[in-house]
């Protein structure tokens, strides 16, 4: 059914024929499942904080432009400096610009995925600025010269050996897979570029358009550190991020890291209110805001604008059985898993994610465990939709679904595709299973045994059946 | 009082799985129900709708709606839950502009359910007034196309609590076999990983009959057990609960 072999496919044999990596991915993944349970379960109105985060969302998205004006002039009165970036080129040379002009030189970075999406690391390094990744996870693939492969979790896909040798090759320090060492390690090799970095780049969690507070959640502190301790702040916020007032806060904070690692809280929730006034005893001299638009407005006006009501929580990825066994590289995107199969091919060129849309069961637990309700599989239909409207299918698949509604449009036809279906299979049969289909076919017995359509359907049994009812009737 | 029902007995069960659509019938009429089949039924327009191809969809479900004319039946009644909820959420949602067919898919959605549902919500059947009909231990599979129609505590507690019935919970219960229906020809090694899993999730519980209420998930995990050699016995809820009540004999 597959007409040609895409990048997608390799990358998905290349997962599939690594046991150890889909182990790994599948346990945490699991176990995040299961604490996530846990953790919502402990609130009795989880369901009705999911149906209020949604509505919020709901509201924002479609009135955008008002809470980003709000936004604006809130983050302006604050004494923060708003950028807008059209694009992700734009978004790297507005910072690239705001280094040069102040003489950045070194940046410690909090995880975010917007500058993943922006390449803003690549870019930075191309105008001088050395940056380092603070986060500890982020820390490790930047040592190792890897990519993310989960948008909470990056390094799912690492385990302690693969970790513990691209600390020792990288820093130089003895090789322990002892986790609490690894982490020392890695703390003290970034002290000292505490010590001396002069630009804090962070994401953005959520905006509140009330009040132009950013709030940046984090597990390990070193959001914190990164926006207070160098001189001058940067966020790269997705428009989509604003919410409206502060008391919207409370709701997101509630569901977000439930749904992901099952903690109550994120361990770390910093909310800020410009740069360092006179009476505070830290803070950066400058804050800017640099909001990313990267083909989100787009989205915002068309059918899909649910996506963007996502809050970025890594749930549908710990839920999806596709995710699991393919890992987050194999999407080959900065957004893997569910989220990803609907963000990508929309921020990005279609045709080259044509595989994504299609590469799902439709299961729909990611919509289950989504804590803002968004119906993921519906939005992979209408993927499909526009494929199958655009030409974008492959000639043959839309051949065989040619063929296949057109049996399936009446009794008669059907019934004669049923017996063709049965003589079809007749080679390799054993009774009403076939484990080798021949010829083109033998993909679909490649991995398990086939049913062939039984020598009395259902409606050949039918008039029997009847006849049997009236009997018992009478 | 019986109920007048027509059996939608969809295309992959009439084709693949006859023996179910038998035992359906059985048990409505158990309950007293009245059974028609409808003869001009194929099919609900499910695998165009899934894979995007919705003119053709909304022309199968005009089929659809004309071979379920409501004038002398009350419900209809599937034996699967991705039909059921292809016909109860998207064919109104597909026709919602069309002058002739918007209120009567609307028509059709209210009155369709799913034969479990069926059972619980509209008949009252008590589960645990029903013998498991099998002394063997019974696990049961939650098709993912449930979701919306039915919880996995309510789907599988129609099988949990059947009088005497040794029932093993499945592991990981909300994850999909693997089918998908085109996914699983367009993509055989994913589609295949995650049956692998089923089938191991499934032998881990020692059960030897796993109850499949949807007929593309069972022949795609009995089709995976089978290569793997692993023998458990595939069934419907209809057909076990047909064996239970007596209507049917065990299958061999
Ligand atoms: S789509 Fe929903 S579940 Fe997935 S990351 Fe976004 S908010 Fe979380």
């Amino acid at each position: 059914m597959k007409c040609s072999h895409t990048w997608f496919d390799e990358n998905v044999a290349r997962t599939l024929a690594d046991e150890s990596l889909r182990a790994v991915i599948g346990q945490t993944s699991q176990s995040k499942i299961e604490s996530r349970v846990v953790a919502t379960a402990k609130v009795p109105n989880f369901e009705q904080l999911r149906d209020l985060a949604t509505q919020i969302k709901q509201h924002t998205i479609e009135h955008l432009d008002h809470y980003l004006e709000r936004f604006i002039e809130q983050v302006r009165a604050n004494g923060g400096i708003v950028h807008f970036a059209a694009t992700a080129a734009d978004a790297n040379a507005c910072i690239a610009r705001i280094a040069q002009d102040n003489g950045l030189k070194l940046a410690v970075k909090v995880k975010a995925m917007t500058t993943e999406e922006t390449g803003l690391n690549a870019a930075l390094a191309a105008a001088g600025v050395q940056v380092f990744e603070t986060d500890l996870g982020e820390f490790i693939v930047q040592l190792d010269n890897d990519r993310p492969s989960h948008i909470v979790t990056p390094i799912i896909h690492k385990n302690r050996q693969t970790i513990a040798r691209a600390m020792q090759r990288e820093l130089g320090v003895p090789y322990t897979e002892d986790p609490e060492t690894l982490t020392r390690y890695a703390r003290e090799h970034l002290r000292d570029v505490f010590r001396r970095c002069d630009l804090g780049i962070s994401g953005v969690n959520f905006g509140v358009a009330e009040t132009g507070t950013i709030c940046i959640c984090t597990n390990e502190g070193n959001g914190r550190l990164s926006t207070t301790r160098p001189r001058v702040h940067v966020a790269l916020m997705g428009i989509e991020k604003v919410i409206p007032r502060l008391v919207d806060l409370s709701v997101f904070l509630k569901v977000l890291s439930r749904s992901n690692t099952g903690q109550p809280i994120t361990v770390y929730t910093s909310l800020m209110n410009g740069p360092r006034r006179e009476s505070d005893p830290d803070g950066p001299e400058q804050l800017h805001v640099v909001l990313l638009d990267n083909g989100r407005r787009a989205i915002q006006q068309g059918r899909y604008r649910e996506i963007l009501h996502c809050i970025r929580c890594g749930a549908c990825l710990n839920a999806c059985p596709v995710y699991r066994h393919i890992g987050g590289h194999a999407y080959d995107s900065v957004y893997p898993g569910p989220i990803g199969k609907v963000l990508t091919p929309l921020l990005n060129d279609p045709k080259h994610y044509a595989d994504l849309p299609q590469a799902s069961s439709l299961c729909g637990f990611c919509r289950d465990v989504c804590p803002v309700r968004i119906d993921i599989p519906d939005l992979l239909v209408r993927l499909r939709r526009d494929q199958a409207d655009g030409k974008a299918v492959p000639w043959l698949r839309r051949l065989a679904f040619r063929a296949l509604f057109w049996a399936l449009s009446t009794p008669r036809l059907m019934r004669w595709s049923q017996r063709v279906l049965r003589w079809g299979t007749v080679v390799g049969a054993k009774g009403d299973w076939n484990s080798r289909l021949p010829g083109p076919a033998a993909q679909l017995t490649r991995h398990r045994d086939t049913p062939r359509p039984a020598a009395k359907t259902f409606r050949d049994l039918w008039q029997s059946e009847r006849d049997r009812g009236d009997q018992t009737d009478q | 009082m019986g109920k007048s029902v027509a059996l939608f007995v969809t295309c992959l069960t009439d084709t693949f799985a006859p023996r179910v659509g038998v035992a359906v019938v059985r048990v409505l009429r158990h309950f007293g129900c009245d059974v028609r089949f409808p003869e001009g039924q194929t099919c609900c327009g499910q695998p165009a709708y899934n894979n995007g191809f919705h003119r053709e969809a909304a022309a199968q479900g005009r089929r659809m709606i004309d071979a379920f004319d409501f004038a002398d039946y009350e419900h209809v009644v599937t034996p699967s839950g991705s039909c059921a909820a292809m016909v109860k959420h998207h064919l109104p949602e597909l026709l919602a502009d069309d002058a002739e067919y918007a209120e009567r898919s609307w028509r059709l959605a209210e009155r369709t359910y799913e034969f479990g549902t069926f059972l619980a919500d509209v008949l009252h059947v008590d589960f645990t007034q029903i013998p498991a009909g099998t002394s063997r231990p019974v696990t049961y599979h939650y098709s993912c196309h449930l979701r919306g129609i039915q919880t996995i505590e309510g789907a599988s507690a129609q099988v949990s609590r059947l009088a005497g019935i040794d029932y093993r919970p499945l592991a990981q219960i909300e994850q999909c076999c693997g089918f998908g229906g085109a996914f699983g020809a367009v993509f055989p090694g994913i589609s295949n990983a995650m049956s692998q899993d089923k089938v191991t999730a499934i032998a881990a519980t020692g059960a030897e009959v796993a109850v499949v209420n949807e007929a593309g998930c069972s022949f795609t995990i009995e089709g995976t057990a089978r290569r793997r050699s692993v023998s458990v016995q595939f069934k419907h809820l209809a057909e076990l609960l047909a064996e239970g009540l007596g209507l049917m004999d065990d299958q061999p």
